[in-house]
């Protein structure tokens, strides 16, 4: 007899369940797969619940600390990027950096949104992998240039017009992966900055093209000082991989700035498997690289700017009590700008999605107007009203980050550390570092670092 | 003529030397001497100048020349005339990896061997090698001319884009996408005032072109034993 009929014998019978292993996505996607015959490609980052800065808190002061006032007493919130060999190293209002998005992957007028935010927070943003664009290099007032394996536009002039050169090694979304723009989005402005021919799949490398290890690498940073006058900062940014070798290897190779980025980190196009499935929780990416920075004498000298899920002042506020100079956000910065807005929710569901989960941002039909190449669409996106709530929002961060550190009693934001956080579940206790609540305890450690 | 000796000076200022020569320069021909594989020499430049080096070189000599006529006597290490915009860079022995990466214009003349990976993702450049190429040469080209009087080694433009391939010799094996293609009178024309540019002594009519089959340019599964 089936189960769900009436049953009418009298005699107990289970509930349907469905598998904890074979969900309902899980079959999706087996279903999607045997249909198309292809692998899951997709924006955004790690969908799947990892332990996260969400897993600490903050102590506050009591009678051992005690606070700063709110209003009368400064918290400084400066931060100096590249004092290590640059000429002119990068000064920030702020300690939020808007991270690398390539032009391609996002409007031109998205482009310049996160330029005018970011230059009217006091803070700087990033090329991508696609060149660097008049809407961006004319609106932010300290761009950071990207260079990337695939050099897509890369060229001296470009070079020496910015304020801080970016080496990409790795990305938190996919360590070991190059990047993808689809056919939709290679509109004649992308073809001809990334010279390659209109409609097509087009995939970046994952490796440089000359040069492979260290050693090269820190030859290719003379190489890139000696083209600017030794002026830029050089940024070295990686995966969340292996932290502690690849921050102790960056640092070796030349590095002014290592910029870590762990795999909730956002990309614009890639394997669902490779976000997924690769890379290490931010959380657990900081103090290994801190550590390194602090057993070759370097922290603080080569600073450390740390990437993937950062949304709120908590989360700035606790990257930077466990080591890091400063924050860099890419996601967040998108959803100020009016990503996966509901207010588009009718087309979302056109779209088979809804707000919030939108990610097929590489198919270029983003209703709000910001992971697309189409006319039409960009159309929808103003650029100014969007800079304005992205500067909205740093700043809003900002003063959250100052008002914890205000309760630890810190004068800047720096001087957070990690004696001010507890971890609340013994996993992230693990990661970060610091103690498990109510305890002195770090599992895996005879001592808390 | 300049001289530089680099036995005596820092190679910072050699370079922010031959960096301020401008358009507008009236010191146009300058000499390297003692270069003794130091890296990065000459990079960066943007006037038209000649620069001869006399000695071989390092990694990146000649990296992101723009303008600049740059003559190396002798052989170049890795990454020599990397993302070169413009100008010219010619070398008498042989040329490390890499060897025009990513150049997007400009012409390099390797006058010996290349080893691996030369013209790799080259966005425009054109590169004459007298002798002959390693493995992965024109590895993701985009587009320009990579022409070798002698051999290629294995897997020539492997995962081609625009760029056209001419070898006189053998290929050790074509990679994934790249195919031999029809030499039209355009290509023979190409090749005609590449060589003589390069002062190489072969005729067009006695090399073959390679291309891309453009069959991964999007996504087929039928094609996914290729990736
Ligand atoms: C739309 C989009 C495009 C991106 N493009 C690049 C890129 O071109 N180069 C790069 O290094 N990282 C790129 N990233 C990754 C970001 O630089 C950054 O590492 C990441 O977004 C940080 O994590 P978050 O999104 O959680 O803030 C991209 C991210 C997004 C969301």
């Amino acid at each position: 007899m089936n189960k769900m009929t009436k049953d009418v014998s009298g005699i107990p019978h289970t509930v349907p369940q469905k598998p904890a292993t074979f969900t309902d996505p899980v079959n999706a996607e087996i279903r999607r797969a045997a249909a198309t015959g292809i692998y899951d490609i997709r924006g955004g980052g790690a969908k799947r619940k990892v332990p996260h800065f969400d897993d600490l808190l903050f102590l506050g002061a009591s009678i051992s600390r005690y606070p700063l006032e709110g209003y009368r007493e400064k918290c400084e919130t400066k931060v100096v990027l590249g004092t290590r060999f640059a000429k002119k190293p990068i000064e920030l209002d702020i300690p939020i950096t808007i991270a690398g998005m390539s032009f391609g992957s996002l409007s031109g007028p998205a482009k310049e949104a996160l330029g005018r935010g970011a230059s009217a927070a006091g803070t700087s943003t990033t090329t991508g992998d696609g060149g660097m664009t008049e809407e961006e290099r004319g609106h932010s007032d300290k761009l950071i240039y990207q260079y990337l394996p695939s050099r897509y536009g890369m060229n001296p002039d470009d070079l020496r017009r910015c304020d801080a050169i970016e080496v990409v090694v790795g990305q938190g979304a996919k360590p070991g992966g190059g990047g993808m723009l689809l056919g939709q989005k290679i509109s004649d402005r992308v073809a001809e900055m990334r010279n390659l021919p209109k409609g097509i799949d087009q995939r970046s490398a994952c490796r440089h093209p000359d040069w492979t290890g260290p050693d090269d690498l820190e030859i290719k940073i003379l190489e890139l000082r000696e083209i600017t006058n030794w002026e830029k900062p050089i940024y070295i940014k990686v995966g969340g991989a292996r932290p502690y070798f690849d921050t102790t290897l960056a640092v070796k190779a030349g590095a002014d700035v290592v910029v870590l980025d762990g795999m909730q980190g956002g990309t614009a196009a890639t394997q669902d498997v490779f976000i997924e499935h690769v890379g290490q929780p931010t959380l657990a990416c900081i103090r290994p690289a801190v550590q390194a920075l602090q057993d070759l004498g370097m922290h603080r000298e080569v600073q450390l700017v740390v990437s993937g899920g950062i949304r709120t002042g908590a989360d700035v506020a606790k990257a930077l009590a466990l080591g890091a100079d400063a924050v860099s956000i890419g996601t967040a910065a998108l959803i100020a700008l009016g990503d996966n807005d509901p207010r588009w929710e009718a087309e979302y569901n056109e779209l088979g999605t809804t707000a919030g989960a939108y990610d097929d941002w590489h198919e270029g039909r983003d209703p709000a107007g910001i992971t697309t190449q189409d006319p039409e669409l960009m159309a929808r996106f103003d650029s100014i009203a969007g800079g304005r709530r992205l500067s909205n929002y740093l700043k809003v961060m900002t003063l959250e980050a100052q008002t914890i550190a205000r309760a630890c009693g810190k004068n800047h934001v720096h001087n957070l550390e990690p004696e001010d956080l507890c971890a609340l579940t013994v996993e992230a206790s693990a990661m970060s570092g610091v103690p498990l609540a109510g305890t002195n305890w770090v599992p895996g450690r005879d001592e808390s670092y | 003529m300049q001289t530089i000796d680099m036995a005596s000076t820092e190679l910072r200022e050699a370079n922010s030397t031959l960096q301020a020569q401008k358009a507008d320069t009236n010191q146009k021909a300058w000499e390297i001497v003692n270069p003794k594989g130091s890296h990065a020499i000459a990079c960066g430049l943007d006037g038209p100048i000649e620069v001869t080096v006399r000695g071989s070189t390092g990694y990146y000599c000649a990296g992101m020349n723009k303008q600049a006529h740059i003559h190396i006597v002798g052989s170049a290490g890795p990454g020599v005339a990397e993302n070169m915009m413009s100008g010219t860079v010619v070398i008498d022995g042989d040329a490390s990896q890499y060897a025009g990466a990513t150049g997007h214009g400009g012409l390099l003349v390797i006058k010996g061997n290349a080893s691996s990976r030369c013209g790799i993702s080259m966005k425009g450049i054109d590169i004459v090698v007298h002798g002959n190429i390693g493995h992965m040469s024109a590895f993701m080209a985009q587009s320009g001319n990579l022409v070798v009087l002698g051999d290629a080694g294995d897997a020539l433009g492997d995962s081609l884009y625009e760029a056209r391939l001419f070898v006189r010799g053998t290929v050790k094996s074509l990679g994934a996408d790249c195919i031999e293609k029809e030499m039209r009178p355009e290509h023979l024309g190409i090749l005609k005032d590449l060589l003589e540019r390069a002062d190489a002594d072969a005729k067009p009519e006695e090399f073959k072109r390679y291309g891309s089959a453009r069959k991964l340019y999007n996504f087929d599964v039928d094609n996914a034993s290729a990736y």
